[in-house]
């Protein structure tokens, strides 16, 4: 029930903002499309803990605010090496173990690797993610385990 | 305070444009596919956020700015899942990663040189 209520809210949210006409048909149709949309969402079965994870809602933007961080100070290392050309970069293939219990907590870990410029997650296995990466250096702060710890804490 | 407002987006935007065509450069120079993808990854995260947030700093309107936000969001979302996509089919069918760049540059040069 909560998963649908959150559903239902951020269609309206979405619908509200795209839309910016607020005549009686025009809201009307949309509640319509609203409610047509919730009710394939349940024919599907999809609407769970894992597509609207309003569990980690909390916990959710102070991690994103430093993975924007992440993804700047990458993004800078990486125009950097690009403009340095091909005799500065060490591209490599490595498994990174991620310790996340449950599948969103990997998928988050695994999507927030790719997200980053420098390191790609190519493949993800049990509790493994291969990942290729730019620099020998990014594997190292990757094996360092800082994202793997926060991303860990966002989901317990 | 709009002179302010006018500078720090054209800044912004200043900012985006150059790292889209750093991304660009990248994408030419590399030399392979994974690595290749790094570059296109700058043109995707900052570089295309940059230039929204300018966009969203030149809004008037309420709902202009809500759209700004909404398409950054949605990029920030898809981008991973499309580049995971792509990598993962792209190792599946047995595209061998280049991971010796620096011995297959000096064979190269060493060959060139001859």
């Amino acid at each position: 029930m909560r998963h649908t209520i959150n559903l239902f809210l951020t269609l309206t949210a979405f619908w509200l903002l795209n839309s910016g006409h607020y005549s009686a048909l025009m809201l009307s149709l949309g509640l319509g499309s609203i409610m047509l949309v919730l009710f394939i969402a349940h024919r599907m079965d999809v609407v769970d803990h894992e597509s609207q994870p309003v569990h980690l809602s909390l916990k959710l933007p102070g991690y994103f605010l430093w993975l924007f961080k992440e993804i700047i100070l990458a993004n800078i290392s990486v125009v950097k090496h690009i403009w340095l050309g091909n005799s500065s970069i060490s591209p490599s293939l490595t498994t990174v173990k991620a310790s996340q219990k449950t599948d969103i907590g990997k998928v988050i870990y695994a999507n927030s690797i790719t997200l980053t410029p420098g390191t790609v997650a190519v493949d993800l296995v049990d509790d493994k993610i291969l990942v290729h990466s730019l620099l020998k250096e990014n594997i190292r702060a990757l094996e360092a385990g800082e994202m793997n710890r926060r991303v860990y804490q966002v989901e317990n | 305070m709009d002179v302010a407002i006018e500078i720090t987006s054209s800044i912004c935007l200043l900012i985006g444009s150059f790292l889209c065509v750093s991304g660009g450069v990248g994408i030419l120079r590399f030399p392979d596919f994974y690595t290749r993808m790094h570059a296109a990854g700058v043109t995707d995260t900052l570089g295309a956020g940059m230039i929204l947030i300018g966009l969203m700093l030149q809004s008037q309107d309420f709902l202009v700015f809500a759209k700004l936000v909404m398409i950054l969001l949605m990029m920030l979302f898809i981008n991973p899942t499309a580049s995971h996509a792509l990598a993962k089919s792209a190792i599946h069918n047995g595209l061998k990663p280049v991971l010796d760049i620096k011995e297959r540059n000096n064979t190269e040069s060493e060959s060139s040189s001859r």
